[in-house]
């Protein structure tokens, strides 16, 4: 028979799934995958973005058009969405408990070598999520209904925003954030979803910086050539 | 060596600590920090004032008992020591140090210096260890190890369990803590066998304690004494993912 000391000394078995499940790992694993499929995504949304640089609205409008009816796009669309809403709330989730668990900070400050854009992501990630509010107005809402526009001319109603320049100093401050938050979120989630090699991690990295500042350096430069030279 | 120490004085976990100054003026460069200490517990002491509180017992860099926050740095601003290693001589002149404990919800404070880290002893008992019959050495050769595996196992196995992870980690995390203890075992064949159920049970223990989760902002790797590697990090994600 086992005395309870024994049973001390063996790891706990029956260990519930639930807790499995919602435990901090599991939530950055989430939050990681979110993160990644987001990343599939930004390109894509760059490419359409470039057809406004056209002379013509024709294309981008099209192009707009396809995106908003092609049955598979429809289903990519609802992952889409359902990732946004996971990456947002557990990271808000896991800084608030990440904050409860230092309740008195140091008065000599924090000088540890670090991933320096590391420091933000909440910050960088609130701002695009503020960016990701405005852009539903201009544009996804129009699309529902549910504000005033013309739903099958997104380029005029892009060449009509891109002529407002503080739009443009919000979509250029937001798209810097997005690219300070994408330099450490992109080999970040590598590593949470445990994937460690000695050349793939490396390769990551690099590959991370170059995303980091050719996506929003392609928004961005949308943005500034409707605004200075159109 | 004349320096001005502020140094958090706190009577207990029920009471609200501050900072304290006290100038030291005859600090020779080849005393280590404790030595430091030691002298101005002595000053106090005859001055019949209460001396400061620390933690210390091998001063050999490997008990992981001395475990300090010294201006912005565990351990202070020398890479890859613990706080009874770190020399008076990396100070200059006249500096003004700044001397706090560990700061985390999952470790309060017992005395000025002094915090209650028996939080890594729980996650510790939850799992860090494997369960064999005691007894008699067994023979060596008998399980075979990849020698590149054991010296990893070994590197992993040299976290001192100081803390210093997360008195430095913003979001006062213990992943590199835990990632150390988890591959350590996980690397040898000795400890796959109850690799997933200790992998579940540390990181179940981790939550519970109220520890931060990992921003992979690398804090840890840079502060660590023992300089425990992030990549243990991604393999303890990577365990835990595999005991689905």
């Amino acid at each position: 028979m086992k005395s309870s000391h024994d049973k001390n000394l063996t790891v706990n078995i029956s260990y519930p799934m639930n807790k499995h499940i919602f435990s901090s790992l599991s939530k950055k694993f989430m939050m990681a995958l979110a993160g990644l499929f987001l990343l599939l995504f930004l390109p894509v949304h760059l490419i359409i973005n470039l057809m406004l640089l056209k002379s013509v609205p024709e294309p981008f409008n099209r192009a707009a058009h396809f995106m908003a009816t092609f049955p598979v796009i429809k289903i990519i669309e609802i992952v889409l969405f359902i990732a946004i809403l996971i990456h947002i709330f557990w990271g808000i989730f896991l800084q608030i408990q990440n904050w409860l668990a230092r309740p008195v900070g140091y008065a000599g400050g924090n000088k540890s070598e670090t991933s320096f854009f590391s420091r933000f992501t909440i910050w960088t990630g609130s701002t695009i999520l503020i960016f990701l509010v405005l852009h539903f107005i201009n544009f996804y809402f129009i699309r529902l209904g549910l504000v005033p526009g013309h739903p099958e001319n997104f380029y005029l109603t892009a060449h009509n925003l891109f002529k407002i320049p503080a739009y443009n100093y919000i979509y250029l401050v937001c798209f810097v954030l997005l690219g300070l938050h994408l330099f450490h979120a992109f080999s970040s989630a590598f590593r949470t979803l445990g994937l460690n090699h000695r050349i793939w991690t490396p390769v990551v990295n690099v590959v991370a910086w170059i995303y980091a500042i050719l996506i929003p350096a392609g928004f961005a430069f949308i943005s500034l050539t409707l605004w200075l030279f159109r | 060596m004349k320096l001005t120490l502020k140094i958090w004085r706190q009577k207990n976990a029920k009471v609200k600590g501050t900072f304290v100054t006290y100038k030291m003026d005859d600090v020779a460069p080849e005393m280590s920090f404790l030595e430091m200490l030691d002298a101005l517990n002595k000053k106090l002491v005859e001055e019949d004032k209460d001396p400061v509180a620390f933690d210390h017992d091998c001063r050999e860099g490997i008990c992981g008992s001395c475990g300090m926050y010294i201006n912005g740095h565990p351990h202070g601003p020398v890479p890859a020591v613990t706080t009874c290693h770190l020399s008076m001589r990396y100070f200059k002149e006249g500096e003004t140090i700044w001397i706090e404990p560990w700061r985390a919800k999952p470790f309060p404070v017992i005395k000025d210096l002094i915090v209650d880290r028996s939080a890594f002893d729980k996650i510790q008992i939850a799992g860090g260890f494997i369960s064999i019959n005691a007894g008699a050495a067994p023979e060596a050769n008998s399980i075979l190890a990849q020698k590149k595996k054991s010296d990893e196992a070994f590197d992993s196995s040299i976290c001192i369990g100081c803390g210093a992870c997360v008195a430095a980690c913003k979001n006062a995390s213990a992943m590199l803590f835990i990632s150390a203890k988890i591959s350590q075992f996980a690397l040898l064949p000795q400890g796959r066998v109850e690799a997933k159920e200790r992998v579940r049970a540390m990181v179940e223990k981790m939550d519970e304690l109220g520890f931060g989760s990992c921003s992979n902002t690398g804090a840890c790797e840079a502060e660590c004494p023992k300089q425990i590697k992030l990549t243990n990090i991604a393999r303890l994600n990577r365990e835990y993912y595999k005991a689905y």
